[in-house]
């Protein structure tokens, strides 16, 4: 199994959206590698003709009626937000500018 | 505690902290003390004594004595109070709370205060429960020594230099110091049961599902389970049912009648059934000492009337590496959450940088070393390319333990095993090693993988350190009043053998 790089390491913390500090990098390399190199073992089963079990309970979607009911208020939702303009989150840009 | 007086057999305070949740309930029930005196008494346990053990991350003085002012308020008007009304408990900072902070032992929530109630806390609140305030955790329940915390490390009461376990230590450490005779924690991998263990309390997972997760932060969906802390096997249960059933606000929640687990726990024995040791629960990582007091406790269950089967569950021994493929890739997943824009942190929004330069530098800022390895590795395991060998594997191992399970059940009524491979390691002492913090959720593990239900309770102190070893009984899903009865025999017989409870063993804080 190849080893985690420290590139790799910033690759996958842009993915999750992490900034991660140049020494985080360093040390998450090291600790992930080990790791990795610990849980790798999972990997003597992937031939074997197993089912997975993503979850211990058969899951079915859960329905309920249509209807209208009481639910938060725009207040009580927005009561964590942290900025929120005309009963809306606000958020910084989405778009670039050009 | 500087109150107390005796008065010709009259209650005195320093007696009130000590009292089981069964004996306080019954007191208030007869007008023997009032909730808003045994409120009082904790509140005051809390001031004198947390400094020291740093349990709680947040106490709610008023909210407490308000909700406790109810409960008298009802007994005074004649009602009938349920079974726990006025009894005081510790939540762990996992569960929502309407207009209490909930923070999730991280920075990325400080001081973020829900806008409603989890299911367990609203189930709790109808029930006349007094929640004294929120419990220190691991952050994001990601830990085996409440280390993670944002806020923190909780002292374990036996001795505070050494852990209390994680992620659950703020509760179980609560109860063990007397803050509250009540608690509830979750256990992903192990997080009611290793601290409860680790602090000679009681801790129990439920069958998945048994308890509803609504309102409860999502660590990892499918392993997450919520359940009772206590200082007995009959306090356990009496919480149990009181936040057990289903819950149409979850969809993963069970809809079928709970076992009656009271009633189990007041007919403790084991005359009859067979109980399972598992050989791959034993061997390298073992501290002596958790062995011994094992083997007495399978001895004890001998003598109880039990017959004791050897069991070979072969594919335990991956259930520690499965679980941490498994636990961070949903994580990764369920973390994608805190994203900065609707609630907790937002860092670095100066009108320059666009929303996803937002969310990382928040994400940077407001999570721990912990909860970053996690999602990093999370990501990488379910990564095109890498998936079926890492997450694809490990839940071909999730299938491989729940076969070896049945095979067992088939065999047993019950399975025993130490709760921890070792008794409680000093703070630090495994901060900068994850493998090894890890190891502390051995045989907690396969439990979680399953679904099925497990509890802890104490065996015993190890010889070589005086400090509490934990015995786990595991049953099939649905089968929680096993654990119960099993549990209740076994608590029985320690204290009679001990002459009183394990816990009164520990040093006054």
């Amino acid at each position: 199994m190849p080893g985690i790089t420290r590139e790799e390491v910033a690759h996958l913390a842009r993915l999750a959206r992490l900034e991660l500090k140049a020494e985080e990098l360093e040390h998450f390399a090291g600790q992930l590698d080990d790791i990795i190199g610990a849980v790798a073992r999972v990997s003597e089963v992937a031939d074997q003709d197993v089912p997975p079990t993503s979850h211990p309970l058969p899951l079915t979607n859960v329905m309920r009626a249509d209807e209208v009911r009481p639910s938060l208020t725009p207040a009580q939702a927005l009561s964590g937000a942290p900025a929120q303009e005309q009963q809306r989150f606000k958020v910084p840009q989405i778009l670039g500018e050009d | 505690m500087t109150d107390s007086n005796t008065d010709g057999g009259t209650t005195i305070k320093t007696d009130i902290i000590r009292l089981t949740a069964a004996a306080i309930a019954a007191k208030v029930a007869s007008g023997e003390l009032t909730a808003v005196e045994v409120t009082e008494a904790h509140l005051a346990r809390i001031e004198a004594v947390d400094e020291k053990v740093h349990a709680f991350l947040h106490v709610d003085r008023e909210g407490a004595l308000a909700q406790a002012r109810a409960v008298d308020a009802r007994r005074a008007a004649g009602e009938e109070l349920g079974p726990l009304a006025g009894v005081p408990l510790a939540l762990k900072d996992i569960f929502t709370t309407e207009g209490v902070p909930t923070t999730v032992g991280s920075k990325i929530l400080e001081g973020w205060i829900p806008p409603y109630d989890a299911t367990v806390t609203k189930r709790l609140k109808d029930a006349g429960v007094v929640i004294l305030g929120k419990t220190n955790m691991d952050e994001f329940a990601m830990g085996s020594s409440t280390e993670n915390s944002a806020y923190g490390p909780t002292g374990n009461p036996w001795d505070l230099t050494r852990v209390p376990g994680g992620s659950g230590g703020g509760s179980s450490a609560a109860l063990a110091a007397y803050e509250a005779p009540l608690a509830i924690g979750t256990d992903t991998g192990g997080s009611i049961r290793q601290p409860a263990a680790l602090t000679g309390t009681v801790g129990v997972k439920p069958t998945y599902g048994g308890v509803s997760r609504y309102g409860m932060v999502a660590f990892s969906s499918s392993l997450d389970q919520g359940g009772p802390c206590a200082r007995t096997v009959l306090d356990a249960a009496l919480l149990h049912e009181v936040i057990a059933g289903h819950d149409p606000m979850d969809s993963t929640s069970i809809d079928a009648p709970v076992p009656s687990v009271v009633e189990a726990a007041r007919n403790g024995s084991v005359a009859g059934m067979r109980v399972g040791v598992v050989n791959q629960f034993s061997g390298e990582g073992y501290q002596a000492g958790v062995v011994q007091r094992f083997e007495e406790a399978v001895e004890l269950l001998t003598k109880l009337g039990a017959t004791v089967v050897e069991l070979d569950c072969p594919s335990f021994d991956l259930a520690l590496s499965a679980y941490y493929l498994i636990a961070p890739s949903e994580c990764s997943s369920n973390l994608a959450r805190f994203d900065a824009m609707r609630y907790g942190l937002r860092v670095g929004d100066d009108g320059t940088r666009s929303a996803e330069d937002v969310t990382a530098l928040t994400r940077e800022a407001g999570f721990g070393d912990e909860v970053k390895r996690r999602v990093i590795l999370g990501t990488y395991a379910l990564s095109s390319g890498y998936y079926d060998a890492y997450y694809g594997s490990a839940q071909k191992v999730r299938t491989l333990i729940t076969r070896d399970f049945e095979k067992a059940f088939e065999q047993v009524d019950v399975i025993v095993s130490p709760t921890t491979p070792t008794t409680a390691f000093p703070i630090g002492e495994r901060a900068d090693d994850p493998m090894a913090m890890y190891l502390a959720d051995l045989c907690t593990i396969p439990t979680n993988m399953a679904g099925n239900a497990a509890m802890s309770l104490p065996c015993g102190l190890a010889p070589e350190d005086g400090l509490p070893v934990g015995l786990q009984i595991i049953a099939p899903a649905m089968k929680d009043d096993r654990l119960y009865k099993v549990g209740a025999a076994v608590e029985a017989a320690f204290v009679e053998r001990w002459g009183h409870p394990l816990l009164e063993e520990a040093p006054s804080l």
